[in-house]
């Protein structure tokens, strides 16, 4: 069991790895001549107006809070599901009442207009 | 005839204790080994999906594809690669120099890392954990760190629009994609992919679940960010999205994070829904195993690249609403449905692939109903729209 961690956290640090080494060896091999032009933010030749940190559209959040709800919702219905086949049948009828009280929540934030990309 | 991983790993195992190395230190060499392999080779496996995409894909639109560098285009990845290698790596004024050079890292290190769970062959898994889902959940989450890690840092509005969408796509597509692994797990009793797999020796979940896997495998490619859901990187409205500061391996990293990602994820609709490594045979000749999961890889592989080469690309909003108000509802049905019909098959002893199959049919037909429904609704009102009287601006001056 520690040895399959082990194996995660070594595959996590190659994999990460992998995507350094070539980077690292480009900065070997790779030409350094930076100049201002060449260091600007680049913006189709034309030169930035203002902050480039914009807001972001409050609408973002909106979808982060739904998101955040069935994500949560998925901590509680993974243990459900592993344990389905051993379940008798109104307790997977209380599982599908707490699923269908979270397509409520749904369907209340379709309803406010929530879901509309506006 | 015994397996030849278990032969090499007790070669390999024999020769460290012969030469005088303690047992547990010699279990965690192994571990070690086998892992740095996996990796690596998983993400070399980019260099040929690359080449095999361009012509695929080439193929499907009439052109030739690479075919100057090697037969048949084989060496135009090499070639890439030393001309990304050989180029600067720009970054650029007031960029945040180490989130901006983490993110590649991260993003790579991310689907990489998924490989770990995947049971590769009978008896053959890197870590057998007994929560592979929630695994593969919680490490697919990472890529999406990384895109914004790159958003934000390169100091530049297109790549911080990207990361936005970036965010707002793949936490939506998300939710379906939570909900439909739920089935699977049910159906398997377990969340371990090994358990997943055994499981599957009867039948194949995705006779079990086809709404369930199509769902999963649709959501998969909106998190993928490939056509018809590459909004993120639109070329027309956002230049690149969040790699557009990004020059030679930086950029490269992501295109190749990109493309062993897609495999990856071909390998996990294999090891969900195909069987993962279940096949004809593989009890009397194990090592079969990996040439029928390699097989169901390269199947799935090439629909993803047949989308590609054959989808347009959709709306943000349409993205938007399809997982809202289409995708999602649709998932959460068939959840409750399957939970209650597969609970009620089995108490009362009907065949369960009959049953499910036949909800999954019902369902399909009330939801195109459903659509069809909507679809004439919006039409009789633009048609009433259309017909209305246009007011006429009434002539001005003479």
């Amino acid at each position: 069991m520690t040895l399959d961690w082990l194996f995660i956290g070594t595959i996590l640090v190659v994999g990460a790895g992998m995507a350094a080494a070539p980077i690292a060896l480009q900065n070997i091999l790779g030409p350094r001549k930076p100049n201002k032009t060449k260091s600007e933010t680049y913006e189709c030749g034309i030169e930035t107006v203002g902050d480039s940190w914009v807001q972001l559209k409050g609408q973002y959040y909106i979808f982060g809070l739904i998101f955040l709800i069935f994500d949560i919702e998925a901590v509680f219905l993974f243990p459900w599901a592993v344990a389905y086949n051993r379940l008798q049948f109104y307790m997977v009828v209380e599982g599908v009442v707490f699923i269908l009280i979270l397509a409520g929540g749904l369907a209340y934030a379709w309803r406010k207009g929530a879901l509309e990309w506006v | 005839m015994s397996d030849p991983f278990t032969a090499i790993g007790q070669f390999i195992t024999d020769l460290l204790i012969s030469i005088g190395i303690d047992a547990v230190i010699t279990n965690i060499l192994l571990t070690v080994i086998a892992a740095v392999l996996l990796g690596s080779v998983v993400g070399l496996v980019a260099i040929i999906t690359i080449w095999a995409e361009r012509k695929l894909l080439a193929r499907v639109q009439d052109r030739l594809g690479p075919n100057r560098v090697g037969p048949y285009g084989l060496l135009q990845s090499f070639a890439d690669i030393f001309k990304l290698i050989t180029k600067e790596f720009l970054i650029p004024k007031g960029a945040d120099r180490y989130v901006f050079i983490m993110a590649p890292l991260v993003v790579v290190g991310g689907v990489i890392g998924l490989w770990a769970v995947m049971p590769l062959a009978p008896g053959l898994a890197g870590a057998d954990i007994n929560v592979g889902l929630l695994y593969i959940i919680a490490i697919g989450a990472i890529g999406t760190l990384g895109i914004i890690m790159a958003g934000l840092s390169s100091n530049n509005k297109y790549a911080m629009l990207g990361a936005f969408r970036t965010v707002a796509q793949m936490l939506s597509y998300t939710v379906p994609l939570l909900l439909a692994l739920l089935i699977p797990v049910m159906l398997a009793g377990s969340m371990g992919m090994t358990k997943i797999v055994e499981a599957q020796s009867g039948t194949w979940f995705i006779l079990l679940a086809p709404l369930a896997a199509l769902i999963f495998f649709i959501s998969s490619l909106a998190e993928l960010g490939r056509t018809p859901f590459d909004l993120l990187e639109a070329e027309s409205e956002i230049v690149a999205g969040f790699h557009i500061e990004y020059s030679g391996m930086g950029f490269g990293m992501f295109m190749m994070g990109e493309f062993v990602h897609a495999f990856t994820i071909s390998a996990l609709f294999a090891v969900i829904f195909l069987g993962g490594w279940q096949g004809p045979g593989i009890e009397s000749f194990p090592p079969l195993g990996f040439l029928y999961f390699l097989l169901k890889i390269v199947l799935v592989y090439f629909v993803i690249i047949w989308i590609r080469g054959t989808f347009p690309r959709i709306r943000i909003d349409q993205m938007n609403s399809f997982n809202w108000k289409f995708i999602t509802p649709l998932a959460l049905t068939v959840l409750i449905v399957t939970a209650l019909v597969d609970k009620l098959a089995v108490e009362n002893g009907f065949n369960r692939t009959a049953v499910l199959l036949a909800s999954n049919a019902i369902i399909v037909l009330v939801t195109a109903f459903l659509v069809r429904a909507h679809a004439a609704s919006l039409r009789r009102r633009m048609e009433v729209t259309d017909r209305a009287p246009i007011q006429q601006p009434e002539a001005a001056g003479d």
